[in-house]
């Protein structure tokens, strides 16, 4: 019973945090049609901004909000002055169809070995705010914490609040627009470069806010994110990388499996599990599961 | 007058290099020697990523992974069954190309994006498994030991010596082996599939099935590569094959150029020449510890970026239209 109850609870956080990655994957997928791998180079260096943050000032939600503001920044830049002038270089040519991906990777490879360069490659560790101790049920600590509820509590707000930006407001409208027909957007009168910035820059605050949720569980260095931008992948894939609402499921899908699997079967069945439920999803529904054409439009 | 068909030119072509190669193992030092035969098995690992990107369409992060596969295969066959050193890295090329036959079933009809995240996920997964089976030795991971050079070669005959012989040999007439499928009608398919997918199936090619088949060929390549590089670090671990392999693998294809196997000893030079590099530009202008760990990789990225940018279709290209505009 603890057992279940243990496995339900940590399936959610890390669900939760898997959610951010996958949805600053898909953020940027739907705006530029581009997998971003240096999501977790931007992300991790945001949270080393608001790591330095943290200790200046003593407080770690300032912290969060100068992570989330730098990763914003950040994805607006990378987008402005590296994504756009390398696609205009790169017009035609059997290159175009890598040229994005080897470019994304290149940018996390920078990124890393300046973090290298600035913090060194030491482990440093970033207090929670709250306690990370387990709560006791029945008498037993189990492994589900105050600092755990405050992930998935995060987690699901900024989820809400993504959701309300895109449902019901202008931006969400020119965002979902843009997305969805580029050039049609553009002929209305939707400034489409400039809502593909944000797309970034949206994406950019997602992976701050996932880098401040995660590390004080685990420690900061220069590749800490990496593994956390597989797992968004597989859950961006299973959800079909076009929606939020299916980026979000994937991602609890994903954090559940691989729980389950490794309270039951084996602790070291994380990697594997994530990457057998990768190449599931893609032979059965290549689309993703929620790929219908209702969440398509969204 | 005798005249040779292009294969047999190829072939004297291969018989010279591997000549050459030879002559020049013999005049200079060990260091030299070892790092030539990391520069044939990087020229190795290069092509195998060309054959996949360049020539079939697909691009795949992982092949780090398939490298281990190729390197375990090879060196349990050494420690387990006690086969000779050649043989093992026969062995360590079909297991892998089987493996990458296998996986190629399941991801090879997957377009650009999702194959690299698959293949992603395959590489940072893959190495992490070596903990569960006792046989592959955990972190530590197996030895992998090629013995002594054979006595008839005299007493004067290193071992790095010997490691450069066989790594040379092994890569030469791996090459050699692929240059004939390339320039044979396979080859032709794969860039038909690559240039126009949709042309080639409606000239009745079966896309699906040629690059299941050049993912396989590409995944053999990689493993026999692998054994290599464990051969001369003269043990197998998954520390040895971290997904900045795959990364470095994939800056050596693109600095290459990507559509041509000509250059892949210039990729191979490259990537032991950046380590080299950014030792002697550490030691010039020193720095911490931090710096000093990441300059490679930083190196590496900025290549990569740098390669993308001004000459993305390889050095040759770019040679070509320097030419032509003048």
């Amino acid at each position: 019973m603890i057992k279940l109850i243990t496995a339900i609870l940590t399936a959610l956080t890390t669900g939760a945090i898997y959610a951010l990655m996958s949805t600053s994957l898909v953020l940027v997928w739907r705006s530029t049609r581009i997998i971003n791998f240096a999501q977790a180079g931007q992300a991790v260096l945001s949270t080393y901004i608001g790591y330095e943050i943290t200790i200046r000032t003593g407080s770690f939600w300032v912290g969060v909000v100068a992570a989330m503001i730098f990763g914003a920044l950040l994805g607006a830049v990378i987008d402005r002055f590296f994504m756009r002038p390398i696609f205009k270089r790169i017009k035609n040519g059997p290159i175009l169809m890598i040229a994005p991906v080897v470019a994304t990777l290149g940018l996390l490879g920078i990124i890393q070995a300046v973090i290298g360069f600035k913090w060194g490659l030491t482990y440093q560790s970033l207090a929670a705010p709250v306690s990370t101790d387990g709560y006791t049920l029945f008498n037993r600590v189990i492994a589900f914490s105050p600092f755990n509820l405050l992930v998935v509590v995060f987690a699901t707000i900024s989820m809400l609040l993504l959701t309300l930006l895109f449902q019901k407001t202008n931006i969400g409208l020119a965002l979902r627009a843009s997305a969805h027909s580029p050039e049609i957007a553009r002929l209305s009168g939707i400034k489409v470069d400039l809502i593909r910035t944000l797309g970034w820059a949206l994406a950019g605050a997602a992976g701050g806010l996932a880098g401040m949720l995660y590390i004080p569980s685990s420690y900061l260095y220069p590749n800490a994110m990496d593994v956390l931008l597989v797992f968004g992948f597989v859950a961006a894939v299973i959800g079909g990388l076009e929606s939020l609402f299916g980026a979000v499921a994937g991602a609890m899908i994903l954090g559940f499996a691989i729980s389950f699997a490794t309270s039951y079967v084996s602790e070291k069945l994380v990697f594997p599990m994530a990457f057998i439920m990768l190449v599931v999803v893609l032979l059965i529904k290549p689309a993703g599961i929620f790929s219908s054409k209702k969440s398509r439009r969204d | 007058m005798f005249k040779a068909s292009s294969t047999q030119k190829r072939t004297f072509f291969f018989i010279a290099i591997g000549w050459a190669i030879l002559l020049i193992g013999d005049r200079i030092g060990e260091l030299r020697q070892y790092q030539g035969s990391f520069v044939a098995m990087y020229a190795l690992a290069i092509a195998s990523i060309i054959l996949l990107t360049g020539y079939s369409g697909q691009l795949s992060l992982g092949h780090s992974a398939l490298m281990a596969v190729g390197a375990y295969a090879g060196a349990l066959s050494i420690n387990n069954l006690h086969l000779h050193p050649v043989v093992a890295l026969v062995i360590a090329t079909f297991v892998a190309g089987l493996f990458g036959l296998l996986l190629g079933f399941g991801v090879a009809r997957l377009s650009g994006p999702y194959l690299a995240g698959t293949t992603l996920a395959l590489a940072v997964s893959l190495p992490t498994l070596a903990n569960q089976f006792p046989i592959l030795g955990g972190e530590q991971g197996v030895v992998f030991d090629v013995g002594l050079p054979p006595a008839r070669f005299g007493e004067n005959f290193s071992q790095y010596k010997w490691f450069f012989w066989i790594s040379s040999l092994a890569v030469l007439i791996m090459l050699w082996l692929i240059s004939n499928v390339l320039s044979s009608r396979y080859g032709r398919t794969f860039r038909a599939i690559r240039d126009n997918e949709t042309a080639a199936a409606l000239a009745g090619l079966n896309t699906g099935r040629l690059k299941v088949l050049a993912f396989a060929i590409s995944s053999g390549m990689a493993g026999l590569a692998g054994g290599l590089l464990v051969m001369l670090i003269s043990g197998v671990s998954p520390s040895a094959f971290p997904l900045s392999l795959s990364f470095s693998l994939l800056t050596g294809a693109v600095v290459t150029g990507i559509y041509s196997l000509r250059g892949v000893m210039l990729g191979g030079l490259v990537l032991v020449a950046i380590p080299e590099i950014a030792d002697s530009l550490v030691t010039r202008i020193g720095g911490s510890e931090g710096f000093t760990a990441t300059l490679p990789g930083f190196l590496v990225s900025a290549l990569l970026i740098l390669a993308v940018l001004f000459a993305p279709n390889g050095p040759g290209k770019l040679l070509s239209t320097f030419k032509k505009n003048n």
